[in-house]
């Protein structure tokens, strides 16, 4: 029976080769990890600290998750494959090492079928390997897409990993170009080349030469590769694990973390790298640049200063350039923010989170982007019309700078009178929210929204002049003081209201109030978008639709709502049961594009761009076959389309809806 | 004390502004309260000649090198000595930067009674408003003599016209200068003189972004006239200084003034307050704007826009 | 050292309906809400620019009204170096007069030796507070000031006359400038800074005493416009006003 040989074709003249093997091998090893700790260390010596060490169950699995299996990675088809293709080939190729050297020191059991199982693996990796290379090469030579870095250092890393894995096919040609055993077939890929040598006619010693040759060379590649790891552009096969295991897993993607504190209690606002948490500093070792972020932005698409990849690259060169001045304590380092990051770019960004989604290695850069504009905020670098809406906030409750007494007038002629929360029980509170308050244009909207309850019977109220702007983007501009005033305001007046569920029709008042707000006095209490209570009213029935109204419609995912709270089916089924049928754009669900009014943006100078984003999205939906309407769920849309769709000149071809107006037009 | 009603006559290089003959429509009618003369009081050097056409019963003229141009402090000395000696019934000062830089001043160093912002004389009322013209007042005339601030808005500048007063020089003392005129700086050049203009669109805060004044723009091409603006739009930079249009701005007359997005502070007002029509869009009811418009819709300002475009390109 | 002083007072919020006192005379303060005058806050924000191109030091002096301690904490959070509250009977509001006097009593002992303020507030019935402040103080008074500079003991002035004209004035210290527009929007302060500002900087109390409100003016009615004096409103939606818009501007010969 065929058993593993340990070092076939190797002279001991020399010594035992294992002692080579090993010798190289743990000096390569130990150099490397010396070289990646100089680099890791920086991460904490720079950074400030923060707790990522809990819940170690949950980050295993993410690290299999998203380092193993690499699910996000093949979110994208073409470069899913390729990298999986290369990817899990290494990890194969790993194992069995890994296995040979157990056959070897502590249990042999490489012989017989377990045996041509192994080799066959091996072989068939070496193949789609082969098969991942050859797509990298055409990807970053031929296809050369916008968003990669085509940079010397990744040629290099894929030569280096290619010469590798020849190597040791050449090695294994040779030995069975000498042995040519019965069993050859189960090493497919290796019998192939070992033809080549058979045919040369070549004596076995000459070929056992060769072998040697190639042996030795794939080794010393190997030590090589693994020497050069921590500086190149194969440190994500570090770092990208451990930024998946460190992954954000104390609040959800919809809760910010609070203003970090010194041990002194004094606020850090993020201007300099020693501001950015170690994490942070991770964030940037570990993007791989790939640029997936690159594409998901809507910023980007926009033609604005940001490009997240670049953003996140630029927090990167600046630990490369600058960590020994920080720690030499001599302050000359450069600022991060206005030297190393603009302002623009930092403003730039609508907070949609596509590029967290995209992101195959979990890098945060939205909460890295909001802890710069924190910093920017305090001191005092805002824009004349962020200054403008950030003051009306304050004195006010509302970006309008309207009377907190004119927020309910929309409902002044509503019979009968909607209720005020704060004065009688009502089962649901509907937290309005500024722009279906106050905007002229949405007064139809919120008081179909109105109608639509009180014809379903719904006990609700609002809160009147007690309501004050939810915070949720005043918080992603960075005005954390405003934010927590505003959040203690809405307090003060929920407190004081008797209720169970809280309604809102704004995505971003419902992921503040749903993931941000203490749980009060009150008690807890139930946060639901109105898609969701609607969805609810038609499946119990408290809904009822007389006709069935037979559009073709298209729906957008409001980032608020879908990416940062997974609510993608309920308009969906509420679209549908108003006998609409749905053609999905492209770009839906988890690659939803943002309309460029989220995180504050809406408030700010619009500055120098190419394309709004709203218009890019309503040329997508215009492209689609025979679609009415543009149908969303969140105020501000109805703002940003209905503009977009003006702008763009596609007013005949398609009409912007607000979900209400469908389940309104179809009761 | 006599029952003459004094009126500042305010000039700068030269010229004679408008508020001085808004001033002496309303001493008239004040006047004809109080059984006194109309007096101008004109001050500066070789500038007689300025009384000529005041609708003025008389006019005292104080002659001093340092009263050439206006400085607050040579005006206030010249000033305060003619009111002191002659005590009339009531003096009005312009609302404006030459004006309160005296009046104020004069109130507190003589002991005299201020109103602010006197819009008209109504039966023998001073009437006057605050809040940015959102609250109205009446005052009496008080028992010692009455300092008046005016703003335009009342009376017409031709009502105060059309007159010639005799001239008598009055001895003035301006002694103890502490503020001395340097040099006058020309606004920037305008690309367009919106005084000249037929049609103004005329944009205020409402306007809510740089970007939305291209709206404006194509509005204003259409209609064949200029884009002009209140304080709020020129602080931002989004449109160049001459282009303002109140106290500190131009003062325009045009066939047409659409205002769109301006509430109409007293500031704003004075400057267009003699447009032929005045067309105001705001979407607060309570605005100002709509009090001296004579067109007015309470409107969302974008959605108007739009279809005006769409109406012009039809028409 | 050049000690910049600026008072400041509230106004009422125009963005609120107003509404006149059972008195008939004075505005109902029930309802209002008082914000800082905007002219003033140009005042602050010119004072600390100065400060930052060629040093000096900054007092900012208001009356005792509510709300006036965020007014003041905001001002400490840009950067002014004294915070003064003059207590005494302002709450109900009182005349200008009244008020530039308390503020002169302040600043005599104080000795500033420039004072900036607004050039006006929206409730002066009576004229604005600079001219008296000055008068009190026996200083030079200039308004309509949109920037300046410090030259020795002299201030150069940059004063608005209408047209856009500018007259450049130079004014022999200590003087009083009412300000128009500082040379900077008045910068943003974010409200955690003025909350940290509670926590480290406090508040000068000064007593005002008892109020001198001789010399200021006695309405004898106030009242909302009238509203026969209004445009006529054009009805409709959007569409059908545009529609109207355009008859008008036929009718008028603009088209």
């Amino acid at each position: 029976m065929p058993e593993r040989v340990n070092y076939w074709g190797i002279p001991h003249d020399w010594g035992a080769p294992e002692l080579y093997v090993y010798t190289i091998m743990f000096g390569a090893a130990l150099i490397m990890l010396y070289r990646f700790y100089l680099r890791a260390s920086l991460w904490w010596k720079v950074g400030r600290p923060e707790a990522r060490w809990d819940k170690l169950h949950i980050r295993i699995w993410k690290l299999i998750q998203y380092a193993i299996v690499q699910t996000k990675v093949l979110n994208q088809r073409y470069p899913g494959v390729m990298h999986v293709a290369i990817a899990w080939a290494y990890f194969i190729f790993f194992l069995g090492t890994a296995l040979t050297t157990i056959h070897e020191r502590f249990f042999k059991f490489l012989f017989g079928n377990v045996l041509f199982a192994y080799k066959f693996v091996l072989d068939v990796f070496t193949i789609i390997f082969l098969v991942g290379v050859g797509m990298a090469i055409y990807r970053r030579y031929s296809q050369k897409p916008k968003r990669l870095t085509l940079d010397p250092g990744f040629t290099f890393s894929l030569v280096m990993i290619t010469v590798i894995v020849l190597g040791g096919l050449l090695t294994e040609s040779f030995r069975l170009a000498v042995e040519q055993p019965a069993w050859a077939w189960s090493s497919p890929a290796g019998w192939i080349v070992a033809q080549l040598w058979i045919a040369t006619g070549a004596s076995d010693a000459v070929l056992t030469n060769w072998h040697l040759v190639a042996w030795i060379f794939h080794l010393l590649t190997v030590a090589g590769t693994i020497i050069a790891l921590p500086v190149g552009t194969l440190l994500h096969v570090l770092t990208g694990p451990l930024n998946a295991f460190f992954a954000k897993l104390d609040r959800p993607t919809g809760e910010l973390a609070p203003i970090p504190l010194t041990p002194d209690g004094d606020q850090i606002y993020a201007s300099k790298l020693s501001d950015l948490s170690w994490k942070q500093l991770l964030d940037g070792d570990a993007c791989t640049e790939c640029g997936r972020c690159q594409d998901a932005c809507p910023a980007h698409a926009a033609g604005t200063p940001l490009n997240p990849k670049e953003l996140i690259l630029s927090v990167r060169d600046a630990l490369r350039a600058d960590a020994a001045a920080v720690m030499g304590g001599n302050g000359d380092a450069p600022d991060l923010v206005g030297e190393k990051i603009a302002e623009e770019v930092l403003w730039s960004c609508t907070t949609c989170g596509a590029c967290v989604e995209a992101c195959p290695v979990l890098v945060e850069h939205v909460d890295t982007i909001v802890d710069m504009r924190r910093h920017l905020v305090i001191e005092g670098a805002v824009d004349a019309e962020l200054q403008t809406a950030l003051s009306n906030l304050g004195r006010y409750g509302n970006s309008f700078g309207k009377s907190d007494r004119m927020r309910a007038r929309w409902a002044k002629g509503v019979d009968p009178k909607v209720k005020d929360a704060g004065r009688e029980q009502v089962e649901y509170l509907w937290f309005v929210g500024d722009y279906a308050s106050y905007s002229p244009t949405l007064t139809g909207i919120t008081l179909k929204t109105a109608d639509v309850f009180q014809k379903a019977d719904l006990d609700f109220g609002i809160l009147y002049k007690g309501e004050n702007h939810s915070g949720n983007d005043v918080r992603r501009v960075g005005e954390e003081g405003l934010f927590e005033m505003l959040v203690e305001k809405n307090l003060k007046a929920l407190s004081r209201s008797k209720f169970e569920t809280i309604v809102t029709t704004d995505p971003h008042s419902y992921n503040t109030l749903k993931h941000e707000y203490p749980a009060n006095g009150n008690g807890e209490w139930k946060v639901m978008h109105y898609s969701e209570l609607l969805d609810q009213m038609i499946a119990s029935g408290q809904i009822k639709f007389s006709k069935k109204l037979g559009y073709k419609v298209t729906y957008h995912d409001p980032c608020y709502l879908g990416r940062y709270n997974g609510v993608y089916d309920a308009p969906r089924r509420v679209i549908e049961a108003t006998g609409c049928e749905i053609v999905e754009m492209p770009r839906n669900r988890e690659d939803g594009f943002c309309c460029g009014a989220g995180g504050g943006r809406i408030w700010m100078e619009e500055g120098e761009i190419e394309e709004r984003p709203s218009e890019s999205r309503i040329n997508e939906a215009v492209a689609l076959d025979g679609v009415d309407a543009f149908v969303v769920a969140c105020p501000k849309d109805v703002t940003m389309y209905a503009d977009a769709v003006k702008t763009t000149g596609q007013e005949e071809k398609i009409i912007v809806k607000d979900l209400i107006e469908l389940v309104h037009e179809a009761m | 004390m006599n029952n003459d009603i004094y009126v500042v006559i305010e000039h700068v290089r030269e010229q004679v502004a408008d508020i001085s003959y808004i001033m002496l429509a309303a001493a008239r009618d004040l006047a004809q309260e109080t059984g006194g003369e109309v007096v101008g009081i004109l001050l500066g050097q070789d500038a007689d000649g300025l009384a000529g056409d005041l609708a003025a019963d008389k006019v005292l003229y104080g002659e001093d090198p340092a009263l050439a141009e206006f400085t607050s402090d040579a005006y206030q000395n010249a000033l305060a000595g003619l009111i002191r000696e002659n005590a009339p019934r009531a003096v009005f000062f312009g609302s404006t930067t030459i004006g309160t830089d005296v009046a104020g001043v004069l109130s507190a160093r003589l002991g005299l009674p201020l109103v602010s912002s006197c819009l008209k004389i109504d039966d023998g009322m001073i009437v006057s408003q605050i809040c940015g013209g959102k609250i109205m007042t009446e005052s009496n005339l008080a028992d010692t003599t009455t300092l008046i601030t005016m703003i335009p808005g009342g009376y017409k500048p031709e009502e105060g016209q059309g007159g010639s007063p005799e001239v008598t020089p009055v001895a003035v003392d301006v002694a103890d200068l502490r503020v001395a005129l340097k040099e006058y700086i020309e606004p920037e050049v305008a690309d367009v003189d919106i005084t000249q203009e037929d049609v103004l669109i005329a944009i205020g805060r409402g306007i809510q972004t740089e970007d939305n004044i291209e709206l404006a723009e194509e509005l204003a091409e259409l209609l064949g006239g200029a884009v002009c603006a209140s304080r709020p739009v020129v602080d931002q930079g989004w449109l160049p200084t001459p282009r303002m249009v109140g106290k500190s701005g131009q003062l325009v007359k045009p066939k047409l003034y659409l205002a769109l997005g301006i509430s109409g502070a007293p500031e704003h007002v004075e400057g267009m307050a003699e447009a032929e029509n005045i067309i105001a869009v705001n979407i607060d009811p309570g605005a100002p704007i709509f009090d001296i418009a004579k067109y007015g819709a309470e409107v969302d300002l974008f959605d108007l826009i739009d279809y005006l475009l769409e109406a012009l390109e039809d028409a | 050292m050049t000690h910049i002083m600026v008072p400041v007072k509230l106004v009422p919020d125009l963005v609120e309906e107003l509404e006149i006192a059972d008195s008939g005379t004075a505005l109902d303060m029930t309802w209002l809400r008082l914000i800082i005058n905007e002219f003033d806050d140009h005042a602050i924000e010119q004072a600390i620019l100065l400060k930052e191109r060629s040093g000096g030091e900054v007092t900012v002096i208001a009356p005792d009204q509510e709300g006036m301690d965020d007014v003041l904490f905001t001002a400490a959070a840009k950067g002014a170096d004294r915070i003064i509250k003059l207590i005494g009977d302002f709450e109900e509001g009182t005349n200008n007069h009244a008020l530039a006097r308390a503020f002169a009593d302040a600043a005599k002992d104080a000795g500033p030796d420039l004072i900036l303020t607004g050039v006006q507030g929206n409730d002066d019935l009576d004229g604005s507070v600079g001219p008296y402040l000055a008068e009190y103080l026996g200083m030079t008074y200039v308004g309509y000031v949109a920037g300046l500079s410090l030259e020795g003991d002299k201030a150069i002035v940059q004063k608005e006359y209408p047209g856009g004209l500018i007259a450049e004035m130079e004014v022999s210290l200590p003087a009083v400038l009412g300000i128009q527009a500082a040379e900077e929007p008045p910068r943003y302060v974010a409200v955690s800074k003025v909350r940290q500002m509670m926590k480290e900087a406090s508040i000068d109390e000064v007593d005002a005493g008892d109020l001198d409100t001789s010399g200021g003016l006695e309405v004898s009615s106030m009242y909302l416009p009238e509203a026969a004096e209004r445009a006529e409103m054009l009805e409709g939606d959007e569409e059908e006003i545009a529609a109207k818009l355009v008859e008008i501007f036929k009718e008028i010969g603009v088209m």
